[in-house]
């Protein structure tokens, strides 16, 4: 049997903000329950029965208490509803100069893709102090990352790009799990995060053995598909150049307007129709069953490189961190 | 000979006798007890299963079941537990028995109905067992889709559909106890001289009637995606499968009020009963069961926190959460408040609501951490949402459920339990009960998700003693079923009103004739005056 902790290991932002919110909680709770155990135990053994015909005088209520414990447990509470929101939001909210990573989830293994082209199944290599952003998806049924070390949890979903962030405070090894029961191996759908010193991280991503970033694996699809056929490099012909697509605001055919996101895009590849560009005839075919999960990221990784006019055709930029975008 | 007596007076138990006379029966004592029957073998059921994981999770590896098997074990537990003896539990039971008599009338409005809801209740429950015993189905009782939809090759489709009949009998009996209590009061019971049993019974069979329909859409929309893939919910063919989510939380989140204001309401008739008190605030502990009624269908995304939901949507059902904690926590500081100068008595049905207000507290407060959004991401999922929502289920409503059982007893059966054995037995189950659910609070908090088959080692120390608990609180629950069985033909007989209760269910004989009264009452007081059934009165 392994040692009884009480608490997990802290070693995120967010984890001592989360365990603050904790304490708040308990020391509420511990003293409500304290007094209402307090209050039945002294009246239990106050007011016990003497005798069996006892009757004592009714009381029926009274207009003030009933104020009194409605209004101040509403105001705890409402110092508990802010206190956990302001988490949430800080928790939905990366930092714009947060590290980009991809996460596909299946049936029962973790993907994980570094933009440099590191690929790790069930493991993640992260620096110390940096924010790191994932975007994550999953091949089948609902999975959840949770690093309980991060106190940070999101489910990945089929169909769907969700975000997560962290920022790791403490070198060292931590529990990944998947949260959402997703069948047979739910619960060996787990991993391990590393988080390394900046410099190891960096000799870890040169050390590894990747077959170019994940932008030029995305630039080989896009020709391999063929999408360079209708897309070129201006808006010639009959469809838009996606070149600096990424970011940018897109005028939909029928009015509407939707910001270029990732998940904007992978909607372009897998339901091209769901979304015509303003101008543009619906004819580009669906890439939906032809490319992975893990294919789209690429392109996704791509066309986000195309954007950033500084670095063409998606070349690593030193030291792990991608050049800005938009 | 006492017994001589019992048996010589007819009653409802004795008025007619054989299978046929049980079968066909439309008298509500006699389906209450149907009732009992059914929900006990499932809680029976429920509870080896259970038995099985709580074994299971002794060790880190999975050593005595397969993966596919314990999940399986989990699933059938939840949907043994929560659709076949939950929510029928204390309204299908104690209410079907003594709502009517509560109110002093003869039947519920609609007898034949009632038997009917019986049958579907049986039928749904045959369905479901059959899909465990062919085979067993593995999706959780959550029935996540796309899991359950497209990927899981067990029995879904039939357990579901048992869920589904079963629904039904959830509705018809909710109806019933509606237009009973509209119809049916005695004179001069008017609605603010209802006991507070019948008034959160009352607001139960509202979302009964409101949100179990709900359930039957989920499932007939999950029916439709599994057998003919139409696209609703499976991403692949443009469907959302976080919609699902909604729609069964939708039914879900109040059908915790389903099994917990039954339970509320038996807690208001012991804590008044054993401290020959009125219920301290009368009027907010009724009107609490409404707002619970109503508020309790305004929260269903809390279980969305991490599921993709939008920011804002979090926000708005954390908020709203919170207003539901409140009627809540008024119906605890008015029991407590009851309490206050009374004639407390120490019988068995006050310590299990003793034990119930304790639970419920613990149960009830978790719940303001996990409807806390920052807290929830890091807890969903993990066994501090099975700690605290069995503090509710299991420390809150079976709690109630056995008080109310041993309060009423006497009336149902004419008999009086063995006191000093229940005293044992309610002890037993309450160390038993915080003995396994107490640790996996802090096993979720250290992140163990639930669901899991095997698990990292250091998680070991606090699941050995949730198992040890589990095995205390196994026997706590035997005892009973064993002593109550002795009481029926050893039991001290137990008179018309061995409390001195005011209810007017105590005002007729034990067991109660076919037509529960003799004369028909007329009601010219409040609800728990003592002085109409103590006489004298003498300043306590
Ligand atoms: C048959 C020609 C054709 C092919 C092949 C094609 N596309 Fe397109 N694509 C279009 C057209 C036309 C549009 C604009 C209309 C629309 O939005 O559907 C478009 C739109 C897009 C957009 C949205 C652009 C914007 O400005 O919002 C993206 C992203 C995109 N395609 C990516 C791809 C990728 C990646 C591939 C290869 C896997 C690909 N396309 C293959 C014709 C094509
Ligand atoms: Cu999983
Ligand atoms: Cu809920």
């Amino acid at each position: 049997m392994g040692e009884l902790r009480l608490l997990p290991e802290q070693a995120s932002t967010i984890a001592p903000e989360v365990d603050h919110l904790l304490y708040f909680l308990l020391v509420v709770s511990v003293f409500f329950t304290v007094a209402i155990f307090g209050a039945i135990f002294y009246f239990a053994v106050r007011y016990r029965r003497r005798s069996e015909q006892e009757l004592p005088n009714p009381v029926h209520g009274g207009l003030t208490l009933e104020i009194l414990w409605s209004v101040i447990p509403f105001g705890l509470t409402m110092v508990m509803f802010t206190w956990g929101a302001s988490i949430y939001f800080t928790e939905a909210r990366p930092p714009g100069d947060a590290l980009s990573l991809y996460v596909v989830g299946k049936q029962w293994m973790w993907k994980l893709e570094h933009l440099e082209g590191q690929r790790e199944i069930n493991e993640l290599h992260v620096p110390l102090g940096r924010a790191v952003k994932l975007t994550m998806t999953s091949e089948d049924v609902i999975h959840s990352f949770f690093i309980p070390a991060f106190r940070i949890k999101q489910d990945v979903l089929p169909g769907k790009y969700s975000t997560i962030w962290f920022k790791p405070t403490k070198p060292g090894r931590y529990h990944l799990f998947c949260a959402e029961y997703c069948g047979a191996r739910h619960s060996g759908m787990i991993g391990w995060i590393h988080v390394m010193e900046p410099q190891e991280y960096q000799n870890w991503l040169t050390g590894g053995a990747a077959e170019g970033t994940l932008a030029s694996s995305g630039e080989k699809l896009f020709e391999g598909l063929a999408c360079n056929n209708c897309h070129h490099a201006d808006s010639s012909g009959r469809c838009p150049t996606l070149v600096g697509l990424f970011g940018k605001t897109v005028q939909l055919a029928g009015g509407g307007m939707v910001k270029a996101d990732e998940a904007y895009i992978r909607e372009s590849i897998l339901q091209p129709q769901a979304k015509v560009v303003a101008g543009f005839q619906p004819i580009m075919p669906t890439f939906q069953g032809l490319v992975t999960e893990e294919d789209v990221l690429r392109l996704v990784e791509y066309i986000k490189s195309l954007g950033a006019k500084a670095a063409p055709e998606g070349t690593p930029t030193p030291g792990g961190v991608p050049a800005p975008k938009r | 000979m006492i017994t001589a007596a019992v048996q010589e007076r007819e009653h409802y138990l004795n008025a007619s006798y054989g299978i046929k006379s049980w079968l066909l029966t439309k008298d509500h004592k006699r389906i209450g007890l149907l009732y009992l029957a059914t929900i006990t073998f499932f809680f029976f059921l429920g509870g080896a299963f259970a038995t099985l994981i709580r074994v299971e999770l002794l060790t880190p590896q999975g050593d005595l079941v397969s993966s596919e098997t314990y999940n399986k074990l989990f699933t059938m537990h939840g949907v043994a537990m929560v659709f076949f003896f939950l929510i029928p539990a204390i309204p299908a039971t104690l209410g079907n028995f003594f709502l009517p008599m509560m109110i002093g009338a003869r039947d519920l409005a609609f007898p034949r109905i009632n038997l009917l809801s019986w049958y579907l209740l049986v039928l749904g429950g045959l369905l479901s067992l059959y899909a465990m015993l062919a085979g067993g189905v593995d999706t959780g009782w959550t029935f996540y889709t796309p899991y359950s939809t497209s990927y899981s090759n067990t029995w879904v489709i039939a357990t579901a559909l048992g869920i589904f009949v079963a629904g039904f009998s959830s509705i018809l009996t909710g109806l019933n106890f509606i237009v009973t209590v509209h119809r049916m009061r005695a004179p001069g019971m008017t609605w603010f001289r209802l006991p507070l049993f019948v008034w959160s019974t009352y607001a139960t069979s509202v979302i009964q009637v409101l949100g179990t329909p709900v359930l039957a859409v989920t499932i007939i929309l999950l029916f439709c995606e599994r057998v003919f893939h139409l696209g609703i919910f499976d991403p692949t063919r443009g469907g959302d499968p976080v919609l699902f989510q909604h729609l069964f939380w939708f039914y879900s989140h109040p059908a915790v009020y389903i099994m917990v204001l039954p339970a509320m309401g038996v807690i208001s008739e012991l804590v008044s009963v054993y401290s020959r008190k009125p219920v301290f605030g009368y009027h907010f502990v009724a009107f609490a069961s409404v707002a619970i009624a109503v508020l309790g269908f305004l929260v269903w995304g809390h279980h969305l926190f991490v599921s993709t939901q939008s920011l804002y949507a979090g926000l708005v059902f954390s908020f709203l959460s919170y207003f539901v904690a409140i009627p809540s926590a008024i119906k605890v500081f008015n029991w407590t408040a009851t309490l206050y100068k009374g004639s407390i008595s120490y019988a068995t049905p006050m310590l299990y609501a003793f034990g119930f207000i304790g639970l419920f507290t613990i149960g009830g407060l978790t719940g303001l951490f996990v409807a806390a959004l920052g807290f929830d991401v890091h807890v969903t999922d993990t066994y501090f949402v099975v700690a605290h929502f069995h503090y509710i289920m299991v420390g809150g409503t079976i709690m109630a459920y056995l008080g109310g059982l041993h309060y009423w007893w006497p009336k149902m059966t004419g008999r009086m339990y063995p006191e000093g054995w229940a005293k044992l037995s309610a002890l037993v189950i309450f160390l038993g009960f915080n003995l396994t659910f107490f640790p996996q609070f802090v096993l979720g908090y250290l992140g163990m998700p639930r669901r899991y088959h095997v698990y990292p080692p250091e998680f070991q120390v606090l699941h050995v003693l949730s198992t040890a608990g589990a095995s205390v609180l196994a026997v706590g629950y035997v005892i009973p079923m064993i002593y109550f069985i002795w009481s029926l033909r050893y039991g001290k007989v137990a008179g018309a009103n061995p409390w001195n209760a005011t209810g007017l269910e105590w005002q007729t004989a034990s067991p109660p004739p076919a037509h529960n009264f003799d004369q028909s009452p007329v009601v010219t007081h409040e609800a728990y005056d003592y002085s109409t059934v103590l006489g004298e009165v003498e300043v306590g």
